[in-house]
């Protein structure tokens, strides 16, 4: 019992620490791609190559003043950023990033909590961190915060939808919603090549997800909760100091987890040749960590009824229908095959 | 442990609900029936209910409160002042809260509900999964109540479009 106990805390431990250090890095990696992207040269002052830079950033931002305006609704006020935060952790509890592994003469999971429902545990905890930016918009008694707050209860009711069905597809195939199995189901190759993942058997389920899972983040182009350019920064205007950075942290965390469940449902997860699984699993979530960021200097926002036209108009039908088709193979392969 | 646990989610779970009725403030109370649906959340989890419990706060901790919050915040705090009463509000209230308790404590009497276990057992949630095990029973026992559900939504649906586009 002790030492089961034990094992959580260390996980919990390296889920924390992993996961904050992979913000702070992420914050320098935007900047540096973002620059890139732009001709720019981006940090270059803290540290080789800026490397120090989040560092810097990070105790700034704790050494700010604190500023709370005066007509904010205090309890939900402080509330806000902490239920962000949370929910962003806590979505990582089920990401598996490797198979078992024999340390110390006991079989570890490398997963936190290896639960029935895994990926849905993920979806939930995605739909609970969305009080934090719908409640933060509102506290404020700001009519730009409690803008952005509403388009982000409008925008996650609209796209979670999508994101649910297009993992069915995923679902229906493996049987499973542990991602232990599905990652197990995509073992192997196709003509002794082609790794056997997901994304080719579900191409339209992970394109849908991607896409939705860009606007779950509230990343550009679906960025419209912030949308600087007409709601000065959005839902978290009046946030200052570390409230703020709690805000920040939360979204660069989900943009993990989801990177994490891409890889995990669509690209084979931990499997590779030759690197061990951990590494693998950190190389893929990487890819998609960036092409957040080549999403972000690349594409402009969408305008909000053309957000709201596409995920009802098209992303909803198109999952509808990657289910059925996804659906009807299944049963036909079982009665003729 | 387990007791323990119970007893404070139980006590987070009616708290919520009754911070629904009391806070004065409309957002308050959405945000107190979020905390009693997620304390139901874990009451599920402790009856090793993973599906459900994952299902109530997809559905209704999150989805379902997200419109309403929604609603809440669109329509804004003149709304919610205007204080309309029906003619003998407060006295209806009362005598159907009271016959709603009779009839809950009549209920609970242990000889009446015996507590005896449904079909699915712990053995086969161990054995075939909790979401699979959900699923066989959805569309086998209890296929036509499940129908009925759908149709029922689906007219929720229609009354929905009809009311929005009155002049479709």
């Amino acid at each position: 019992m002790a030492e089961t106990l034990a094992i959580i805390f260390v996980k919990c431990g390296a889920i924390l620490v992993g996961l904050l250090t992979g913000f702070a890095y992420m914050t320098w990696v935007e900047r540096k791609v973002v620059a890139r992207i732009q001709v720019r040269y981006g940090p270059n002052r803290v540290g080789p190559f800026g490397l120090m830079q989040p560092v810097a950033d990070g105790l700034k931002l704790l050494f700010k003043e604190d500023i709370m305006p005066a007509q904010a609704d205090r309890l939900t006020y402080i509330l806000a950023p902490a239920i962000s935060l949370i929910a962003a952790l806590m979505a990582f509890a089920v990401i598996t990033i490797g198979p078992a592994v024999n340390l110390f003469g006991r079989e570890v999971t490398l997963n936190l909590a290896d639960v029935n429902v895994g990926v849905l545990y993920v979806l939930a905890m995605a739909s609970m961190g969305v009080y934090g930016i719908i409640l933060g918009g509102w506290s404020t008694n700001n009519k730009y915060s409690f803008l952005g707050g509403l388009r982000s209860a409008a925008q996650v009711i609209s796209y979670e939808l999508s994101l649910g069905l297009s993992l069915v597809g995923v679902l229906l195939l493996t049987g499973s919603l542990r991602p232990l199995d599905i990652v197990q189901a995509q073992g192997g190759y196709w003509l002794g090549f082609i790794p056997r993942w997901f994304i080719f058997l579900q191409p339209v389920g992970a394109a849908l997800f991607m896409i939705c899972a860009v606007a779950d983040v509230n990343r550009a182009p679906f960025d419209l909760p912030e949308a600087d350019t007409e709601l000065v920064a959005g839902y978290h205007t009046d946030y200052s100091s570390i409230k703020f950075a709690l805000f920040f942290m939360a979204e660069y965390i989900n943009m993990i987890t989801m990177s994490a469940l891409t890889v995990t449902l669509f690209f084979g997860g931990w499997q590779g040749p030759l690197l061990p699984p951990a590494l693998w699993f950190s190389l893929k979530v990487l890819v998609f960590l960036f092409c957040f960021v080549w999403l972000r200097a690349t594409l402009p926002r969408l305008r909000y009824d053309r957000l709201m036209g596409l995920g009802w108009k098209v992303l909803l039908p198109l999952a509808l229908a990657n289910v059925f088709v996804t659906a009807l193979a299944v049963v036909l392969k079982e009665m003729y095959f | 442990m387990e007791l323990a646990l119970f007893l404070s989610v139980g006590a987070i779970a009616i708290l919520g609900a009754v911070g629904v009725v009391t806070l004065r403030n409309a957002v308050h109370s959405a945000l107190s029936l979020i905390t009693n649906m997620v304390a139901l959340a874990v009451l599920f989890l402790m009856l090793n209910a993973q599906f459900v419990a994952i299902v109530q706060i997809i559905v209704y901790a999150g989805a379902v409160m997200v419109l309403f919050l929604f609603v809440i915040m669109l329509l804004g705090e003149k709304a919610q002042e205007s204080r309309e009463r029906l003619p003998g509000q407060r006295v209806f209230a009362i005598a159907l809260g009271a016959l709603l308790l009779a009839e809950i404590i009549y209920v609970a009497q242990p000889n009446l509900l015996p507590g005896l276990p449904g079909k699915a057992t712990t053995d086969m949630v161990a054995q075939g999964g909790n979401v699979q095990l959900v699923g066989r029973l959805l569309l086998s026992d209890y296929v036509f109540p499940f129908e009925l559900t759908s149709v029922l939504l689906l007219v929720a649906i229609v009354g929905a479009v009809v009311l929005a586009k009155r002049k479709l």
